[in-house]
């Protein structure tokens, strides 16, 4: 057997296997490329060749047009795929739609490459499977001990409380479009919200790909068509970068609400003046981090970005040999 | 205290004072006495002691939480009480509550335990709290609640509470003390107006108009009397039979930090004037004062280079006698009087009359109160010689003409968003002066602009924008503010080394070149100092 570190490495465009020829998420155009799922600091347009879960291919369509690669090679969950000597094969990350955990095995050696994920539930995205492997590469977005998520319910609560405590005033809720959008809207049709979302234009074409992919979201009316003072006590949603900008400023008494695990922070949320921050997270916090190394138990732990410090720090203390990759190219802070 | 937890974790994001008044009428209106009274005193800042030390809330976490652990969050977060909120680890094993106590029951708890049973109850606490809760319990035992209440505004949101004025509520809050029960009641229409009689009573003040153009031909000589208009601050020192109390504008006891001005005082009296600071014998200006304010208690050394002086200048209560029905003229013969049997005392002065007999005299009075020769006085006052001591801003009494501000010529260096209603918009604007080729940032200053020309300079500053950090936009340099000031002053804190008090907008200058703004050296001969002050025997009060 050989282990991983023998046909894995990292090289300045990305996680490599050499035993396949391959990189995961690379952050520059490659002739091969294995895609986790399709957040823009993990899918990139103009490699050869893109290995993913059809719906990441699709993502990666609506973001980038169609000839965002030279070819697509669609990998269904549990399915096998050859590379060269090398096996590939996907298991669920619960980060977003069609998010996946690359599984390489080689010479008896296994690694996973989980990309970004989280142990809750989401509608929207398959849930998170543990898979036993010699090396467990994951991220670190939110490993500290004082990223301790609520639960969606309870955020989403807030959310409708304030609905029914300012009525006359516009709550516009900053979300990411992909991912983020969606899962709030199935989540508030859950919880009973029956009114149409109101949304920025950046927003409709994903949208209209979960739909297709039949997604229920429920009526969605774009808030170019409407007159903007219709649009008081309505939800508004929008991108963050829309917030507190030109496009908000005609929206009737606006309350500014943000759905994102960096609200937990409270100086964060006041920077960005949101006054109704939800601590609504895809990626996993401390305690499912922890929770993660102790069910896929593998020895070794890469880390690929984040707040590596404190996480290999309780990894050894818990026994796995951890070490950071520190992976350039990925969001800090307020990417998706 | 779950009810004031979520009051206090909303008022931290809300940005406005009508959303946070609006949310604290609501919680007032919900909750019970004595909590709400207790909540009142917590936002206002009158609850005048910590539950617990910072020391002690490091000691408990430290037992709970891996201190490495801690020392990399309490980073990445900045801040003490919040990182103990978020990471405070449930332990099964502890007992817990099952709901948090209320908040006057917390307060009882705090203030009758010792060391040992403090640590003790907030560990129960904390166990039984929510990551809001514990940042709340954690802010409210320190007493560092920073959710932008201030005493004013809560006197302001009680008024409105009760459908009250704002005087009423001044007049009697220094009588009062938490839970406020008897207020509540008063505000609520359920018993009578609190009775303040510890003969040390605030007197709601009288207040002046800003002098406009239309007003002068209205100010006839003989009608009105002139006094300078000080540049300090404006309070009331009350004197009973040897103790005193000195009151700020808004009724706000503030004896402790003045202690040299309320001891033995013989008689009854309520006197209104102005507090300023001397050095080495003189009046100083505003900047000196600057060093006693904000300061609960001052050091013995602070009392001897800055003692605190009171410039006098109307009498509302003498003796047996409330003056406040009497006319000016009446009021200030009381007052001279009970000065002359005071004139030794150092640290009074009586505010003297001014001579006038026409609007030009008034004018060349007011050019007189210029920053060379008295640079704590900001101008003149006018006073109806006839005109009674109302609370409030009555019309056509009492008038302000302050001195013409100064002014430079600046370039627009920085720009950020403002808040509430101007958040989209970027209003708040940092500017600077030239020195050797280079721009050194003088000041900040956000108001002075119509709203139309608040949405050009918006489209401007996002079309010469060279550089963004988060809030922040640095500009071509190339746009140049009249910016209009009261006074500078020198300051170790701006790599200029000056800081301009009470910068505005004057004018926009869409047609003067960058580099024909103004250098950094003009403002040295403007410099107000304690040393520079050599005041004019005729304006020394």
């Amino acid at each position: 057997m050989s282990h991983p570190k023998e046909w894995m490495s990292v090289r300045p465009e990305g996680l490599y296997c050499s035993a396949g020829d391959f990189y995961v998420d690379p952050v520059r155009a490659v002739a091969r490329a294995v895609i986790t799922h399709g957040h823009s600091d993990h899918a990139r347009p103009g490699h050869g060749e893109v290995i993913a879960t059809a719906e990441t291919l699709a993502i990666m369509g609506v973001r980038y047009g169609s000839g965002f690669c030279d070819r697509r090679t669609p990998l269904d969950y549990g399915g096998v795929m050859d590379m060269g000597p090398a096996k590939l094969s996907f298991a669920p990350a619960g980060h977003i739609l069609g998010s996946a955990q690359a599984i390489i095995a080689h010479d008896g050696g296994r690694i996973v490459v989980s990309g970004d994920y989280k142990r809750r539930p989401d509608p929207t995205a398959r849930a998170f499977e543990a898979v036993a492997c010699d090396v467990f590469v994951t991220e670190a977005t939110f490993a500290l001990p004082v990223f301790r998520q609520p639960s969606v319910d309870a955020e989403l609560i807030k959310l409708l409380t304030s609905l029914a405590l300012f009525k006359d005033r516009c709550h516009l809720v900053g979300v990411y479009s992909l991912g983020k959008c969606q899962r709030v809207m199935m989540e508030l049709r859950r919880l009973g919200y029956v009114k149409p979302f109101f949304v920025h234009g950046a927003l409709i074409k994903m949208c209209e790909l979960y739909e297709t992919l039949g997604y229920r979201l429920g009526e969605i009316v774009p808030v170019a068509s409407v007159e903007k003072a219709s649009l008081a006590g309505e939800i508004v949603l929008a991108p963050p970068s829309a917030l507190s900008d030109r496009w908000s400023r005609n929206l009737p008494n606006v309350l500014t609400v943000m759905a994102s695990g960096w609200m937990q922070i409270r100086a964060r949320a006041r920077q960005r003046m949101v006054e109704l921050p939800l601590v609504i997270s895809d990626h996993a916090d401390w305690d499912e981090l922890i929770a993660t190394l102790k069910d896929v138990g593998a020895p070794e732990v890469w880390i690929t970005h984040g707040r590596e410090d404190a996480l290999t720090y309780i990894a050894a203390k818990l026994g796995y040999r951890a070490r950071a990759l520190s992976l350039l190219g990925f969001e800090e802070e307020d990417g998706e | 205290m779950d009810a004031f937890a979520s009051l206090l974790d909303r008022l931290y994001f809300t940005q406005g004072n009508l959303a946070k008044a609006a949310l604290v009428k609501d919680y007032l209106a919900r909750t019970p006495d004595p909590d709400r009274g207790y909540a009142v005193a917590a936002l206002a800042g009158s609850l005048n002691f910590a539950f617990f030390k910072r020391s002690t809330i490091k000691e408990v976490v430290d037992e709970r939480v891996d201190p490495h652990l801690f020392a990399l969050s309490r980073d990445y977060v900045g801040e003490t009480s919040e990182t103990v909120a978020h990471i405070w680890p449930e332990n099964p094993a502890a007992p817990r509550l099952d709901r948090l106590p209320a908040l006057h029951e917390v307060i009882d708890r705090f203030s009758a335990a010792t060391r040992a049973e403090v640590k003790e109850y907030l560990v129960l606490l904390l166990d039984s709290a929510t990551s809001e809760q514990r940042w709340a319990l954690l802010k409210l035992g320190t007493g560092g609640l920073r959710v932008g209440i201030s005493a004013r505004f809560m006197k302001t949101i009680l008024a409105q509470f009760g459908g009250k004025d704002v005087s009423d509520i001044e007049a009697l809050w220094h009588g009062i003390s938490p839970p406020y029960e008897e207020l509540f009641a008063w505000l609520e229409g359920r018993g009578p107006e609190p009775r303040v009689n510890d003969g040390l009573a605030f007197h709601p003040l009288m207040l002046s108009h800003p002098v406009e153009e239309s007003d002068l031909p209205s100010i006839a000589a003989g009608d009105f009397a002139a006094e300078w208009k000080y540049d300090g601050i404006r309070v009331q020192l009350v004197t009973r039979n040897g103790s005193a109390r000195l009151y700020s504008r808004n009724g706000d006891n503030i004896s402790a930090a003045f202690p040299e001005l309320v001891v033995q005082h013989s008689g009854v009296a309520a006197l209104d004037g102005e507090l300023l600071v001397k050095r080495s014998g003189e009046i100083g200006p505003f900047n000196d004062l600057q060093q006693r304010l904000n300061r609960k208690q001052p050091s013995k050394k602070l009392l001897e280079s800055h003692p605190a002086h009171l410039v006098v200048y109307d009498m509302l209560q003498d003796g047996p006698d409330d003056l406040r029905a009497l006319s000016f003229i009446e009021r200030r013969a009381h007052l001279e009087a009970w000065h002359r049997a005071r004139h030794y005392d150092q640290r009074l002065s009586l505010s003297p009359l001014l001579d006038f007999t026409s609007i030009a005299s008034l004018t060349d009075l007011r050019a007189r109160a210029d920053r060379s020769s008295a640079n704590y006085i900001e101008g003149v006052m006018l006073k109806r010689k006839d005109s009674p001591y109302v609370a409030g801003r009555p019309k056509g009494h009492w008038f302000k003409w302050k001195r013409d501000p100064l002014s430079v010529d600046a370039v627009l260096m920085y720009a950020q968003r403002g808040s509430g209603k101007r958040s989209s918009f970027y209003s708040d604007y940092t500017f600077g002066l030239w020195s050797d080729g280079q721009l050194l940032p003088i000041g900040k200053a956000y108001s002075g602009f119509t709203d139309q020309e608040l949405r050009r300079l918006d489209s401007w500053i996002r079309n010469n924008t060279i550089s963004q950090f988060g809030p922040v936009r640095e500009v071509a340099r190339h746009l140049v503010f009249e910016v209009a000031f009261d006074s500078v002053h020198r300051s170790s804190r701006h790599k200029s080394g000056y800081a301009l008090r009470f910068p505005r907008i004057s004018r926009i200058r869409w047609d003067k070149p960058a580099e024909e703004a103004d250098q950094l050296s003009v403002l040295q001969p403007l410099v107000q100092d304690s040393i520079t002050a050599g005041v004019g025997s005729d304006i020394q009060p």
